[in-house]
């Protein structure tokens, strides 16, 4: 049977979020000024992704050890997901970045990083769609899929940690938990987090759910 | 119509933040904006297009269980 108190916290989670996100307080510092409540709801964007794109890299695996249609469906929905969580950080992070930094696209190397790995992605669901028979399909698929996720973890993580950027905690950029002393923007940021990740795997579930019907159906 | 409505609604909205961001020499914080209580306002709304969002999620989780127990 479906479960749904996940479901439940999901929505619960993401309001407290909303709330204290909103009316809790806040680290003042220049430049960035309020808008440092951004952080309550672009960063778990990319932590749902992260989590979404994950998960499509365990069924991938699994498909292939076993060979069953659900977990490449299973795979494929987690990254419809994630890719629509990744447009939203990004957009949520042009916004932010237009205003704090004076350019919605700055040559930083986790936005660059992040636009290529996005990339990656969409030429997976393209690889998809070009291969006509199921198996072949699935197992081209799933092998492409568990390269293109570590390629997407440094491409996105560990790159830009090594070098110049713009982004919190990277070359020697002091990240924001050294401004939040007494873990007031934890209590908002890792809730958010957890709400938002869950939230992005009751899409994903909801897609896979569609895709079994349409085949049963079909 | 929507379309043009939308960008420009959007616009707008650009538009004040940007006045928003627009800092002096303190740090400026929205905390007038806070003790004037006006706040609430804005958390309620969005809370409420939240929960809105929500219920038509789990609407579309109903629907499709029952589909689901059908076949």
């Amino acid at each position: 049977m479906t479960k749904y108190w996940w479901k439940a916290l999901s929505i619960l989670l993401i309001l407290y979020s909303l709330i204290a996100g909103l009316l809790g307080p806040v680290p003042t510092l220049p430049i960035i000024n309020e808008t440092i409540r951004n952080l309550y709801y672009h960063l778990p964007m990319w932590f749902a992704m992260f989590t979404l794109y994950f998960v499509s890299v365990i069924y991938s695996v699994r498909y292939l050890s076993r060979g069953k249609t659900e977990h490449d469906l299973i795979a494929v929905e987690s990254v419809n997901v994630g890719i629509l969580f990744c447009f939203l950080g990004l957009g949520s992070g042009m916004i932010w970045g237009n205003f704090s930094w004076g350019d919605p696209w700055p040559n930083d190397p986790k936005l660059n990083g992040s636009a290529i790995a996005t990339l990656m992605y969409l030429a997976y669901l393209v690889l998809r769609n070009a291969l006509e028979e199921e198996q072949k399909r699935g197992k081209i698929s799933a092998i492409y899929n568990i390269f293109a996720f570590p390629v997407m973890i440094v491409l996105m993580y560990i790159l830009p940690k090594t070098t110049d950027s713009l982004h919190p905690g990277s070359g020697g950029n002091s990240g924001f938990g050294e401004f939040d002393m007494d873990g007031a923007m934890r209590a908002v940021l890792y809730p958010a987090a957890l709400g938002w990740i869950l939230m992005g795997l009751w899409l994903a579930q909801i897609r896979y759910r569609i895709r079994k019907l349409q085949i049963h159906l079909s | 119509m929507m379309k043009k409505l939308a960008t420009l609604l959007l616009l707008i909205l650009i538009n004040q933040l940007n006045v928003l961001a627009q800092s002096s020499d303190a740090v400026e914080m929205a905390t007038g904006l806070r003790s004037s209580g006006k706040i609430y306002v804005v958390v309620l709304v969005i809370v409420l297009i939240f929960i809105g969002l929500a219920a038509y999620l789990i609407s579309i989780d109903r629907k499709l269980n029952k589909l689901e127990k059908r076949k």
